[in-house]
């Protein structure tokens, strides 16, 4: 095939690559691929909160039967740049009392994590820019990071509300952290890597972890919800309670990147599923019609757009009803879920087989996630059944009559006033 | 392969040592607690980052989990809890004792650390992932279980402290009553 047809493909990259490997020392070999990876992630990311920024709007706006932005161009689509133009000419106050050297860090550091994420995905068969062993032990890492700087945010605003915001989101990432890092283990025990990468290619030899280790995919898919922040867990900035939480002192531009930061963790999210559970660039030799790292990019928005409906049709939790799905429900299924896999994997090497028994496998773990998750979820919430299961409209409630009084009952009934 | 020698690994070892060492210096010197409590997270990130150099990257992502990610928060935690500590806590006090007795620590380190004949690894990266866990879990397996005992003991023991009584009036969240 004539090269100017893959001009879309890396492989320029690559020929650079090895030409760079004969002549140059091994250090600029590294430094010229991390200034090229991390321009290419960049740029990635910035255009990826632009476009996030229109689609949450529209698709929202579709999803509740309305019409979301759409004066600023076509569709709507120059939108995103008429809000950052509107944020960066906006005021930005900084509260008397606030803790000036700190204040100013959060929308920084926030940031930091963020972009971080992207290093380790696999966007193509060669196409790592930081191909780590302790790759999903980095994701978790870095991840933790977050809690921090939403912590700096709100305790150097010098504001209730900003405080409760920051302590509520902390008490919700600890929580489920301990869910999430216990759902990694599953795919990382039964591939045996920890590198992201190592993951995907372990899936093209296979299948897609997702049929191995449904229960993962579960918990991760529940507590990234929960960790990101968004409309079923925003707990943090519920304005109905706590104005805007940790960032209710945040104005201007400083605001926006917080509110990017939001969309690019959530195509992080989105990536890490897409990565660890559903194969990455790898899609049942399809990759090699379509460039891998559309394929990659297509999955991210798969599951983004997940996310999005998520936001766009449930209401927001109440703190403890968040705090209990993590202890009560996602930890013990998490703990079950590590056991089962652990025995699966040692059934599997001690006894010698081949990969044949990956199929039986699939099969036992999705029905026994099926089952584990209808049955424990029906104890837990047991105590919740007198409240109403679905939405009864106030015109059909049945209201018992009242039993009439003795004198009045051969009368016909008095007419209302009209 | 880059070994520990390498240009870059010097410079970012320097780089590292400084970053770990001033705001070690930082926690010392700051009055804020909130703001000490910071610099101890950037010196624990500092240290990660060495961890890195000495291609040790698995102790190095559980550095930061572990000190950067949780501990840090409980220590924010206790000192939110401790109403003196939050904020205006300007007063030092036994700064002399406190002073000298570290300097001995460091004294103590130093003459260990320069009068031991080290080991010295073999060049190169290589995964410790893998070693680690065979190693807690083949020959340390008993001191890596009473440690896991230990903190199950620390769990319950904070459980039961917290827990409300329903002589105290407290019921406990979660139950859905006042829906």
């Amino acid at each position: 095939m004539a090269p100017l047809l893959n001009w879309y493909d890396f492989d320029p990259f690559h020929d650079l690559y090895h030409w760079l490997d004969k002549h140059v020392e091994s250090w600029v070999v590294y430094l010229v691929a991390a200034v090229i990876g991390s321009a290419g992630i960049l740029t990635f990311v910035g255009l990826g909160a632009l476009v996030n920024v229109w689609l949450e709007r529209r698709l929202i706006g579709r999803i509740q039967v309305r019409r979301g932005p759409n004066r600023v161009g076509p569709f709507g689509l120059v939108q995103p740049v008429a809000d950052a133009i509107k944020l960066i000419q906006k005021e930005v106050l900084q509260p008397d009392a606030a803790d000036s050297r700190l204040f100013n860090l959060p929308p920084i550091i926030v940031f930091i994590p963020a972009m971080l994420t992207f290093a380790v995905f696999a966007w193509a068969p060669d196409l790592v820019l930081a191909n780590l062993d302790a790759g999903v032990l980095y994701l978790l890492a870095i991840s933790s990071i977050t809690a921090l700087a939403i912590f700096i945010a709100g305790w150097s605003s010098n504001n209730k509300y900003a405080l409760l915001g920051a302590m509520r989101v902390i008490a919700m990432m600890i929580s489920y952290e301990v869910p999430m890092v216990m759902c990694f283990l599953a795919p990382v025990l039964l591939a045996g890597t920890m590198s992201v990468a190592g993951l995907v290619q372990w899936q093209q030899h296979h299948f897609l972890l997702a049929a191995f280790v449904p229960m993962s995919v579960l918990i991760y898919g529940l507590s990234a919800t929960a960790e990101l922040n968004r409309t079923p867990a925003d707990i943090a900035e519920a304005e109905s309670e706590i104005v805007a939480g940790y960032h209710t002192e945040y104005s201007g531009m400083k605001f926006g990147l917080f509110y990017a930061v939001e969309l690019i963790n959530s195509l992080a999210v989105s990536g890490i599923m897409a990565s660890l559970f559903f194969g990455g660039w790898w899609l049942f030799g399809v990759e090699k019609v379509i460039p891998a790292w559309i394929i990659f990019i297509l999955k991210i928005y798969f599951f983004y757009f997940g996310l999005i409906w998520l936001r766009g049709t449930l209401p927001r939790f109440r703190i403890d009803q968040l705090m209990g799905l993590a202890w009560k429900m996602l930890l013990p299924l998490a703990l079950i879920n590590v056991a089962v896999i652990a025995t699966e994997v040692l059934i599997w090497q001690e006894a010698d087989l081949g990969g044949w028994v990956l199929a039986p496998y699939a099969v036992v773990n999705i029905a026994l996630t099926a089952a584990l998750v209808v049955v424990f979820f029906r104890i837990v919430t047991a105590r919740f059944y007198r409240l109403p299961t679905r939405v009864i409209l106030v015109r059909d409630i049945q209201v018992p009559a009242l039993p009439a009084p003795a004198s009045s009952a051969l009368r016909p009934p008095t007419p209302l006033p009209q | 392969m880059t070994g520990i020698d390498d240009t870059a690994v010097v410079i970012a070892f320097w780089v590292m040592a400084v970053v770990t060492i001033g705001s070690a210096l930082m926690v010392a010197t700051v009055h804020d607690l909130i703001h000490a409590v910071l610099f101890l997270i950037l010196s624990f990130v500092g240290i990660a980052g060495l961890y890195i150099t000495l291609s040790a990257d698995f102790v190095a992502m559980v550095q930061i989990l572990i000190y950067a990610g949780a501990i840090s928060v409980l220590m924010l935690f206790s000192i939110l809890l401790t109403p003196r500590s939050a904020r205006d806590n300007a007063g030092v006090s036994y700064s002399a004792p406190i002073a000298s007795v570290a300097i001995l620590v460091a004294v103590v380190l130093i003459y260990a650390g320069l009068s031991t004949d080290w080991a010295y690894a073999s060049n190169g990266f290589t995964s410790t992932a893998r070693e680690i866990g065979n190693a807690l879990l083949d020959p340390y397996a008993l001191p890596f279980e009473v440690a896991s005992v230990l903190l199950v003991v620390a769990m319950v023991g904070a459980i039961v402290l917290v827990r409300p009584t329903h002589e105290a009036g407290g019921t406990p969240l979660g139950e859905g009553e006042q829906f």
